[in-house]
């Protein structure tokens, strides 16, 4: 059980009157790709907002069930604590307009008022941008504004910034779907190199990139979990029909 | 058939004249200001004049010293009390744009807006001269707090409403608490919308007399005591302009002069900032 990183039992989430997510059932090991696809409005974004409790800024929000982040209830801690272990990459990049790329990095620790030495700040910036890829673009420009980069750039920013932080684990929600496909196919690639330090757990609804860069696959319809398992496998052989329909194109 | 056409295109040119016609009228009160103000104001403007305090009746010379200082304290004073108040409103109905409390101060903006400044001087008459048995900066500052309240809280609020919502996710989703991600994510990405707005606001206050006439009062003498009355620029052309000495008049004119470029400027630089710093989401 060590090598959990997030469990989640028999979970559901509603807003309102109306219930998104029902008993969904999983767990992410360390170090993989976990990709969650599904058409759109199935609750795969809801259910990664409900990783780190951002769907609680909609008025409404309720969960039942059980989520654990390395054996800790996700819902018995403070959510500023809880999000400062969870990075979350976005649809669209946005990176900080008023801060630097240097400052952009460090937002998490800027932001929380947290002071460290110039030192460290200056490894965490470069370590940061090297991990997320954009070292060689920007090691020159550090001080210029976060927004003149390129949208491929700006999201390779935003995962910077995560990084920064340490997470346990980043979410990305459909991290590419505004980028070209350079930009993407540079993402894609990313997220192999950083598999070897953490754990990422990806949204997407392109079926191809679940294929291409995922280690285990979960696919959401309709608010339920239809199938988890590894990504091979359940591309080769679905055992459930629904997910050979989606797989094959008949619907989402 | 043809001579329809040509009559058609006779009424559009009649047409088109018009309106040059009467978007050149409505120019032209500006100009006019603009012209006499300075052919009047410019001569009178010199170093004495803007360093000088008012003589007694029946001695030449004098200027506008206290006055213009007068000015600098109520702008400083009404500042320091409506932009805290207007920006937590602004950011307040930019976070709960549904709900009572939120259309209630929605309402209040628009109906204090439109209150005229005669009323709002002889309110803080009321509240505040009374009961501090003295003409005072403060109750002047306190009127015309009252009177750039509206635009602030109004302009912060649409500046932040153009905040994109991802930027504060980011932040939240960073652990950022919610006032942190207020003061240091959302507010200063809205930052030049906000300035742009308290700079109009200055500028509307500046020239304002009426609500000044029951609070600041107006002195001769140099002061920056603000529990004293004090001079300002309008209560002090007001002042020369009323005075039966042709001299006094002119020091009228050299005092516009002084407010209306310091308006002008201010609008000038507002509109700047807006241009300069939008930031680029």
């Amino acid at each position: 059980m060590e090598n959990t990183v997030l469990t989640v039992k028999d979970f559901s989430a509603s807003f309102g009157d109306h219930q998104i997510l029902h008993d969904i059932n999983l767990t992410i090991e360390r170090n993989i790709v976990a990709a969650l696809m599904g058409p759109s409005g199935c609750g795969k974004t809801t259910l990664i907002r409900c990783v780190n409790r951002m769907h609680e800024l909609i008025p409404g929000a309720a969960v039942s069930g059980e989520m654990l982040l390395m054996n800790e209830d996700i819902y018995d801690m403070q959510p500023i604590i809880l999000r400062r272990k969870i990075g979350m990459v976005f649809q669209k990049p946005n990176p900080f307009p008023t801060m630097s790329i240097y400052e952009n990095v460090v937002a998490g620790y800027k932001l929380n008022g947290i002071k460290l030495p110039k030192s460290e700040m200056d490894g965490i910036v470069e370590r940061s941008l090297k991990n997320a890829a954009l070292w060689g673009e920007v090691k020159d420009n550090l001080h210029r504004k976060g927004t003149f980069l390129s949208g491929g750039q700006q999201q390779r920013l935003c995962i910077a910034r995560a990084l920064a932080m340490n997470p346990e684990i980043i979410l990305f929600d459909e991290p590419t779907s505004a980028l070209d496909p350079k930009s993407t196919a540079q993402i894609e690639d990313l997220f192999v190199e950083l598999k070897k330090t953490v754990t990422m757990l990806l949204v997407t609804h392109n079926i191809a990139q679940a294929a291409r860069v995922s280690d285990v696959t979960a696919f959401i319809y309709l608010g339920e979990l239809v199938e988890f398992g590894p990504t091979e496998k359940m591309f080769t052989v679905p055992k459930d029909k629904r997910t050979e329909e989606y797989l094959t194109g008949k619907f989402g | 058939m043809h001579d329809n056409v040509r009559a058609r295109l006779a009424k559009d040119t009649i047409f088109k004249g018009i309106v040059c016609l009467f978007a050149f009228v409505s120019l032209l009160p500006l100009f006019l200001i603009l012209y006499y103000i300075t052919r009047n104001g410019i001569a009178v403007i010199n170093w004495e004049f803007l360093t000088s305090l008012p003589r007694p009746t029946g001695e030449t010379g004098g200027g506008v010293f206290n006055a213009i200082v007068g000015t600098l304290v109520l702008i400083v004073l009404s500042g320091a009390l409506s932009i805290p108040c207007g920006i937590a409103a602004g950011v307040y109905l930019a976070e709960h744009q549904a709900g009572k409390l939120g259309n209630a101060i929605r309402l209040s903006v628009v109906v204090l807006q439109g209150t005229p400044s005669i009323v709002i001087g002889i309110i803080a008459y009321l509240w505040i001269v009374g009961p501090l048995k003295t003409f005072s900066a403060f109750s002047g500052g306190i009127a015309l707090a009252v009177m750039m309240l509206p635009v602030i809280v109004k302009t912060t609020e649409e500046t932040l409403k153009l905040v994109p919502y991802h930027l504060k996710e980011a932040s939240l989703a960073l652990g950022v608490p919610y006032y942190r991600t207020m003061l240091k994510v959302v507010l200063p990405s809205g930052m030049s919308g906000i300035l742009t707005g308290i700079l109009l606001s200055v500028a509307r206050i500046t020239g304002e007399t009426a609500p000044l006439l029951f609070t600041a009062f107006g002195n001769q003498f140099m002061n920056v005591n603000i529990f004293k009355p004090i001079d300002s620029l309008p209560y002090r052309i007001f002042y020369y302009a009323m005075s039966p000495y042709p001299e006094w008049h002119s020091f009228a004119w050299g005092a516009s002069f002084i407010l209306v470029v310091l308006t002008l400027s201010l609008n000038l630089v507002a509109r700047g900032i807006s241009a300069k710093w939008k930031i680029q989401y």
